[in-house]
């Protein structure tokens, strides 16, 4: 009997915390599920009186207001998704590339320095990004690139993060597989490329996220770097959207926008999932 | 003399030509090294390790990008902390802002990752709580603007009212006392990121077995659990997860622009940051904003290097 009613006390708490954790969600879903709903509004019911918290009658029609008639702005709205996503799987790939090679001969060629490099890079973890941006704009200014694409690829490339969540990753494959590489004959290269990038998918998956959803949403570099309109990127777009002359006329292409700002990164996080788990394990701080 | 009868000896002799042949092959390896590492490095160097020198050096100076930069001393920090006003309330917005929002958010998403990693349907819940990180933080500003909307037709305002909980609306974004509040509670929703992730793969990793253990040592609560197993062997975790959140607290800004404003009433959700923008990329006072950087710099690297300190000292 005693045992029974524990074991119902048991299961009647397990219940309540999946039932608070579900409320839990249902509170930090409800601004998504809000945006989303605002996208396939239609003009009557974006402006009702109570606001209405879901969509009764969904149209697509945001969606080609935004794409197609944005006649008060000079550039058309492609542009901007252009740039942001050319931008930012610049940013992803070449960053991929630079920082498992920096991240392979700190792990494992270990030359000398490599030590030194490695703490500088730590330190390099441990302040805001914005702290440089007066010099780096500077830099980029210097070299004659702003408003071009390099201004807001060429800074984001070397990044403390990246190379420091390959190297955590890199440490734990075991050496025995590099000399069993080097025995057979293969150079540093070909042992880089076919044998440490081979093992290391759930890595690189997880630096693929992490970089392209930190860039997708960055707002400040673009801030910064560009003056023309041809060369903003969607945050910056949006939030002229929604702070430029009549705001309210289009406050539907704005929802879109934001829901097409939005989506990329939870498909990409969705698809991704898996590996970004088994890599983040390894990305603690030893010291 | 003794160098003649080494070289005499033959199986020195082949002794010393492994070794030379040793010494090169180390240093080719070397060579390739540095050759693999020097993208990252230049880059490194050029857009992060200069940058950091060249502030220090233009927060000495008065610049404003159209005459060379002025040696000034240390008039600049002088100014900051003594006579600037707004410099002083952006620090108090921005270690409120720090104080509340960074150890909350931090204990926050370990409490999470905790409660999720023993219930089932794992990868729903930590999707559902980390979706929201991954949004724009610009772009969902509009949708925090609708629901924080000082007028009746503000989702907050509305359901306060018809419920009787408030007789007039509340201008949430742009009453001084209230922009604060709302900067942090959207912070806080958007803060189960990265760190949330790390303890979550912390978690899955601690190995049942140790449990068992545990409990034969007598460990018998979840929480004795969490306190004598799960959080010592964390710690690399949380050390990451510290310094991310101490970073992203003090690093706020945009979200504060686009609730707020810039500058925002009565300087209430102004931010170092803030400032900062504000003194380089719209006054070109480039010194001045300089030294505004490298404070910032020294506290972040300060309280970084503190927190090292203290989750990392136990374990020896």
């Amino acid at each position: 009997m005693t045992i029974s009613y524990a074991k119902f006390a048991a299961r009647f708490s397990r219940g309540l915390l999946y039932l608070f954790m579900i409320a839990l969600v249902g509170f930090t879903a409800l601004p998504i599920i809000y945006m989303v709903s605002t996208a396939f509004k239609p003009l009557d019911e974006l402006f009702l009186y109570p606001p209405r918290f879901l969509v009764h009658r969904p149209t697509m029609r945001n969606f080609f207001d935004l794409l197609t008639a944005t006649d008060s702005s000079v550039v058309p709205f492609s542009r901007y998704i252009f740039n942001s996503v050319f931008v930012s799987s610049a940013i992803v790939g070449i960053s991929l590339v630079v920082c498992s090679l920096g991240a392979y001969v700190l792990s494992k060629l270990k030359p000398p320095g490599a030590r030194f490099i490695f703490a500088v890079i730590l330190s390099a973890l441990m302040f805001a990004p914005q702290v440089t941006q007066i010099p780096t704009y500077l830099i980029v200014s210097g070299l004659g690139l702003v408003n071009t694409y390099w201004a807001l690829i060429l800074p984001k490339v070397a990044v403390a993060f990246n190379i420091f969540l390959m190297k955590q990753f890199f440490d734990q494959i075991p050496d025995a597989l590099i000399e069993a590489a080097h025995i057979d004959g293969a150079s540093e290269w070909t042992i880089f490329w076919k044998v440490i990038m081979a093992v290391s998918k759930p890595a690189w998956a997880t630096l693929i996220i992490f970089s392209f959803i930190g860039n997708w949403n960055d707002y400040f570099s673009a801030l910064v770097f560009t003056t023309s309109e041809t060369m903003k990127t969607l945050p910056l777009a949006i939030q002229t959207l929604a702070g430029g002359p009549g705001v309210v006329a289009r406050s539907g292409a704005l929802a879109a926008g934001t829901f097409l700002v939005t989506l990329p990164p939870i498909v990409i996080f969705l698809l991704f999932q898996k590996l970004v788990m088994n890599t983040m394990v390894y990305s603690g701080i030893k010291s | 003399m003794q160098g003649s009868l080494e070289v005499n000896n033959p199986i020195q002799l082949t002794a010393q030509k492994a070794s030379r042949f040793k010494l090169s092959s180390s240093m080719k390896r070397n060579v390739m090294g540095y050759l693999f590492l020097s993208p990252f490095l230049i880059l490194f160097i050029v857009f992060t390790v200069i940058p950091v020198v060249q502030s220090v050096y233009l927060s000495f100076t008065y610049y404003n990008m159209l005459q060379p930069a002025k040696w000034i001393g240390l008039s600049n920090y002088s100014v900051l902390f003594l006579e600037d006003d707004i410099f002083i309330k952006s620090l108090k917005n921005t270690f409120v802002f720090a104080v509340i929002a960074g150890p909350l958010s931090y204990c926050l998403s370990f409490m999470l990752a905790w409660v999720i990693n023993s219930l089932r349907a794992r990868m729903l819940f930590s999707l559902a709580f980390y979706v929201p990180s991954i949004t724009s933080g610009i772009a969902l500003s509009i949708v925090w603007l609708y629901i924080f909307s000082g007028d009746r037709y503000g989702l907050l305002n509305n359901l306060m009212l018809s419920w009787g909980m408030i007789s007039e609306p509340i201008l949430w974004t742009t009453d001084p006392d209230t922009i604060m509040p709302v900067i942090i509670i959207v912070s806080l929703w958007m803060s189960m990121g990265t760190g949330f992730l790390v303890f979550l793969a912390g978690l899955q990793n601690v190995s049942p077995e140790l449990y068992e253990a545990g409990s034969i040592d007598g460990i018998t609560s979840k929480f004795q659990e969490l306190w004598y197993i799960t959080l010592p062997l964390m710690k690399p975790q949380l050390l990451f997860g510290a310094v991310n959140s101490i970073v992203a607290a003090f690093g706020v800004f945009d979200i504060a622009v686009a609730l707020a404003g810039m500058p925002s009433p009565n300087y209430a959700g102004h931010t170092i940051i803030s400032h900062l923008f504000d003194y380089a990329f719209i006054r070109f006072e480039l010194g001045y904003a300089s030294a505004i950087a490298v404070f910032l710099f020294f506290v972040t690297l300060g309280l970084g290097r503190i927190v090292m300190r203290l989750l990392s000292s136990k374990d020896q």
